[in-house]
């Protein structure tokens, strides 16, 4: 277990310094740069600000040098705004964190509950319901869906404040954020579900006398777990970060809005920034999910 | 024979709804078995017997449901408990074991704990006596290193291991029957000849009753007191192990027993039963067997046969049967 682990988080390393080394020199690779506008600014300008940021030397050396400051914990400073890279992305993902938490945890709860109760009540009302709200949710893109939230709740019936710094309101984003996972995991723990409740092992715990109860929440569910275990480690990932879409169309600054206008800005600590805090995110979550899978289902063995 | 049967299946009837119709499973089935003894049901695939022995612990899969009848254990009927009390009687009173012991078990929880959890649920032991009491059990069904056991998962087990650990689950609360529905059909000959004997050595010790389910009678045959030969979810013939193997009265029994490979005669061939099972979906109005049946009569087809005491030990439902008593009557009279 513990070998295991270290193998993985060496090999975590590697991939984030394989995705470090890939964003960094396909950003280099496309013409132009952060300083380059479309009225030419004064050269001796340009030079300060490109000398500045080591823009003046070769591309294989700019790699070194970022990666000696990284090193040392210095992220760089945004080439538009002038501030601390490192500062931008823990507030803005302080934002993201927030709210994809929340969502993630009613993704889950809602899911695993409304799944397991399709899967119970199995061509009953109850199911059905469920299942057709959970093909909309599916089906819909979250900007349509998060428009409509926000028309709908906010603007026509005026339940919800829309967003604002002083005033965070985090229902609608979370909702908005969080319905299509909750679709997902329903459908996901309904399928797994049905699928372990015609096992023999149901039947023996049924056999032995256990409780209706506990042979759901303990022989059933957990065996039903393990797929959705899979499906919730990258999903957190994601959801972490902030989903651009839907923090755009509720104006939030989370970290999602910075790794896009860094993009379009061509600011390039920005970008290794948000990319190397995303990637370390992917994999950091995909690890604790293969080690929570082992928890729960015992065939898995590491080494 | 004054003393009331332990357990007694008066006229049970299950069916399946299904959207093509009522799939009837289980038509009108008769039993009793008394304490201590072994009853054999034998019968091909989609017989009814694993149905009856469901339909007694009352763990029908959805959407399966007793019609009519009673399921009388100790003077009490099952079909009528509530689901609260007839938790108490499955695992306590009554248990199973099922034929495939590689998917019967959980496979993400711990042997000790699958074991524990049965015996916690029916007996006033702590967790401590809990696990002695399993460990008791795995020494008892044979398990060889029964402490490293507790602790390992189904998968870490052979297939003989896991019906011996199913059987030692099942025995754990002491029940007064034990139904094994095809103990043995998904194990290896050599396992089979184990299992059988084991459960043989564990009646004597603890003295339940058995309910044998197989297709196989030649698994059957040393075990039983009584045997009944189902088909199509009725009892077609019942009697001694003894009657039922030399004296066959049913042609679907007999055919049952052509179709058994014996060593003596090894170089003929096997006779097996032509067609294929009844549509339980469209039972017909007579005999079940009679569109397989080489003697079929005219009245096989029209109506079904009552059962007819052919000796003491010893009743069959064919139409035979009382065409020979008629004509053996008309003879002597």
């Amino acid at each position: 277990m513990l070998r295991y682990s270290v193998k993985r988080v060496l090999l975590a390393v590697v991939t984030i310094f394989i995705i470090a080394a890939i964003t960094f020199f396909a950003m280099n690779a496309i013409p132009g740069g952060p300083f380059a506008k479309e009225k030419a600014s004064e050269p001796r300008i340009k030079a300060v600000l490109e000398k500045r940021f080591n823009l003046d030397k070769p591309v294989g050396e700019q790699f070194l040098l970022y990666l000696r400051n990284f090193a040392k914990g210095d992220f760089g400073v945004s080439t538009k705004t002038g501030r601390e890279v490192s500062t931008t992305i823990f507030t803005s993902f302080a934002i993201s964190a927030r709210l994809g938490s929340m969502a993630i945890l009613t993704a889950l709860v809602m899911g695993l509950v409304l799944g397991s109760l399709a899967a119970l009540m199995r061509g009953k009302w109850p199911d059905r319901v469920i299942i057709f709200f959970t093909t909309l949710f599916v089906a819909v893109p979250s900007f349509i869906l998060a428009t409509l939230l926000l028309l709908v709740f906010s603007h026509l019936l005026g339940w919800f404040k829309v967003w604002s710094i002083s005033d965070p309101n985090y229902t609608l984003p979370v909702l908005a954020l969080a319905l299509y996972p909750m679709a997902y995991i329903t459908r996901l723990t309904k399928s797994s579900m049905l699928d372990v409740l015609g096992q023999d092992y149901i039947r023996t715990a049924r056999a032995k006398g256990v409780k209706e109860q506990l042979v759901i929440f303990k022989h059933a569910l957990r065996n039903a777990l393990i797929p959705v275990v899979t499906y919730v480690g990258p999903l957190t990932a994601y959801i972490l970060t902030g989903s651009l879409v839907v923090e755009t169309v509720f104006n939030i600054g989370g970290l999602g809005t910075h790794f896009v206008t860094g993009i379009n800005n061509r600011d390039y600590p920005m970008i290794m920034g948000t990319t190397i805090f995303l990637a370390t995110l992917m994999v950091s979550m995909t690890l604790i999910s293969d080690l929570f899978y082992k928890a729960i289902d015992p065939k898995i063995t590491f080494d | 024979m004054s003393q009331s049967p332990l357990l007694q299946v008066r006229n049970l009837h299950t069916i399946f709804p299904t959207e093509s119709g009522e799939v009837r499973a289980v038509n009108g089935i008769n039993f009793s078995l008394a304490r201590g003894k072994v009853l054999g049901i034998v019968g091909e695939s989609g017989s009814g017997k694993s149905v009856t022995a469901y339909s007694i612990l009352r763990i029908l899969d959805n959407p399966g449901k007793i019609t009519q009848g009673s399921v009388l254990f100790e003077e009490e009927d099952l079909v009528r408990l509530s689901p609260g009390e007839m938790r108490h009687v499955r695992g306590a009173k009554i248990s199973i074991i099922f034929q495939d012991p590689m998917t019967s078990l959980n496979p993400v929880y711990t042997v000790g704990n699958q074991l524990s959890e049965a015996i916690r649920l029916h007996t006033r032991r702590n967790r401590q006596q809990a696990r002695a009491r399993a460990l008791e059990m795995l020494t008892l069904v044979g398990v060889n290193e029964p402490e490293k056991r507790l602790k390992q998962y189904p998968y870490q087990l052979s297939g003989g291991m896991r019906q011996r650990v199913m059987i030692a689950m099942a025995l754990a609360c002491e029940p007064d029957i034990l139904i094994a529905d095809e103990p043995t059909t998904a194990l290896d000959v050599t396992i089979q000849a184990q299992i059988l004997e084991l459960m043989q050595d564990l009646k004597e010790k603890l003295g339940m009753a058995i309910i044998m389910i197989t297709h196989d009678l030649g698994v059957i045959a040393e075990m039983c007191d009584e045997i009944i030969v189902m088909y199509a979810g009725r009892v077609c013939e019942r009697g001694t192990a003894e009657e039922i193997f030399y004296n066959p009265r049913h042609e679907y029994t007999k055919g049952l027993l052509r179709s058994i490979p014996k060593l003596e005669t090894g170089k003929g061939r096997l006779m097996p039963i032509g067609g294929s099972p009844v549509d339980l979906l469209n039972l017909p109005e007579g005999c079940a067997f009679a569109a397989r049946c080489d003697s079929a009569m005219k009245i096989c087809l029209r109506e079904q046969p009552e059962e007819l005491r052919i000796n003491e030990h010893h009743l069959a439902s064919c139409w035979l049967n009382v065409k020979n008593q008629m004509e053996g009557g008309q003879e002597h009279g």
